[in-house]
């Protein structure tokens, strides 16, 4: 599957410099710019399939062509999983039903709730029930279900995620089970570590694209470093949360 | 002329749905005109007008402006004749849930706000069973398995109404809503409502006050379920 953004215009009606980019099965794509630069607008075009309908003008294509009307509507035949920046759930349901009748809507077997726990208990420190009402859950219990829902319920071949890093949840792992094996993956992100582990990044300006970047060799090479990094910081968030003092031996990477 | 009842939930965004719908049905080269009906005030109407469209508004005061507006459909119809409309939106005070003021021939839209919850679909009644669009709002604050629940809600209720995700802030939607009014059909001849109205005149519209039972008549139920006629 390949699919194609066509460039639209930006915030103040200029063609975007960025007209065309194509992005493949198995693909990771990043998107970056600073706030209010469009970012969740894309990601919305994509997730809606554009056909220049939508504020930005841009056009959406499945394999070249505008895809079938009902993809757009129906979530039984919707091919685009999305991982908004909700934090929380604000249905006043129990997590179980809740799965359920995601399932349901997505006409997938409804006995699929215990895989999405068992899931979503490996990215949050903090245990998921079934009984658990979705409003009482935490931020991090919030993210780490909604990613398991979208890996497990949601299995799609286009993936949506929009900020992953702030959400409490062990980043890496929740990028890669997002992914899967061979989806298109776009992720906006503000991360080092997670642009870098992207092949190329969509520069967000103004409401348009207005560059594409290739990961370059010299960026990758970093990417190891980045990831201890990364990890000691993550290892000192914790240390912090369990109200410990931190001594001159963890201080250091 | 064209006839849209827009209703739906206090607060769920129908006047900026509305007003991004009108913009697109402008840039489609139709003549909108829009009435307005609130209860005691609005100040939607001068927001509207900034788009360059006829724009009228109806407060109901003391009757009922579900009532009101359905009472008064024929002549806002000719006003917006007038005014050389091509497309008249009527936009309802969006209060009553009982009540679904959608005339057969009109176009109705129910806009209903998705951070409500999945169960508000179950509790709406003819406003959302009766609607012919329903208009999903503010979908960007919630996750897109809550969207897709909601919308199971939705189907259940209504299985052949058609569905539009809109953001009443971003314009998400209003193409896709201008795209249906444009092809709904024109009204003319004698209208009916979709859905009866609630069950009888009631005693404190004709203006009794006292709280007590004895005070009222009419088709009444009690808090067990059970109905009665009391009266003349």
């Amino acid at each position: 599957m390949i699919i194609t953004i066509k460039g639209g215009f930006d915030k103040d009606g200029a063609p975007e410099c960025v007209r065309r980019v194509d992005v493949s099965s198995g693909e990771v794509i990043g998107i970056v710019g600073p706030t209010g630069s469009g970012k969740s607008s894309l990601i919305s075009d994509l997730e809606q399939f554009a056909q220049g309908d939508t504020p930005s003008g841009r056009y959406v294509l499945i394999d070249g062509s505008p895809p079938d009307p009902e993809l757009r509507h129906d979530p039984r035949r919707k091919p685009v999983a999305q991982l908004s920046q909700n934090m929380h759930f604000l249905a006043d349901m129990s997590v179980c039903d809740f799965i359920y009748m995601h399932a349901r809507s997505r006409g997938r077997d409804t006995g699929l709730l215990s895989r999405v726990l068992e899931m979503a208990n490996t990215l949050t420190g903090e245990p998921i029930h079934g009984d658990d009402n979705l409003t009482e859950l935490s931020g991090g219990q919030s993210r780490a279900l909604m990613v398991a829902d979208i890996a497990v319920i949601s299995d799609s071949p286009i993936v949506l995620i929009d900020e992953i890093e702030n959400a409490g949840i062990r980043k890496k792992e929740a990028l890669r089970l997002l992914s899967g094996e061979g989806k298109i993956v776009l992720v906006v992100t503000h991360d080092p570590l997670l642009a870098l582990m992207t092949g190329r990044r969509i520069v967000m300006r103004n409401g348009g694209m207005v560059k594409v970047i290739s990961t370059t060799e010299e960026e990758r090479r970093f990417c190891d470093s980045l990831f201890r990094v990364d990890t000691w910081l993550l290892s000192l968030r914790e240390l912090i949360r369990r109200g410990e003092v931190l001594s001159a031996t963890e201080a250091a990477i | 002329m064209k006839l849209v009842i827009v209703a739906g939930t206090p607060g769920s965004g129908k006047t900026s749905v509305l007003m991004h719908a009108i913009k697109n049905l402008q840039e489609m080269g139709m003549r909108p005109a829009v009435v307005k009906v609130d209860c005691l005030w609005t100040e939607d109407d001068s927001r509207i007008k900034r788009l360059g469209v006829p724009v009228r508004v109806g407060l109901a005061r003391d009757m009922c402006p579900d009532h009101y507006s359905i009472y008064n459909t024929d002549e806002m119809l000719s006003w917006a004749s007038s005014q050389g409309a091509d497309v008249l939106l009527n936009e309802t005070a969006g209060l009553c849930l009982r009540c679904a003021p959608y005339p057969d021939r009109a176009l109705a839209v129910c806009v209903i706000d998705v951070t409500s919850g999945p169960n508000t679909p179950l509790k709406i009644g003819p406003l959302l069973t009766t609607a012919d669009v329903v208009v999903a709002t503010k979908g960007d604050l919630v996750s897109q398995a809550e969207r897709e629940v909601f919308r199971e809600r939705v189907v259940e209720v209504n299985p052949g109404c058609r569905i539009v995700e809109a953001n009443g802030l971003t314009g998400k939607g209003s193409r896709e809503l201008a795209d249906l009014i444009k092809g709904s059909g024109e009204v003319e001849g004698e209208m009916h409502l979709r859905h009866n109205p609630p069950l009888a005149v009631c005693t404190l519209c004709t203006g009794e006050i006292r709280v007590s039972k004895r005070h009222h008549r009419g088709v009444l139920r009690h808090l067990d379920g059970f109905a009665e006629y009391l009266g003349e």
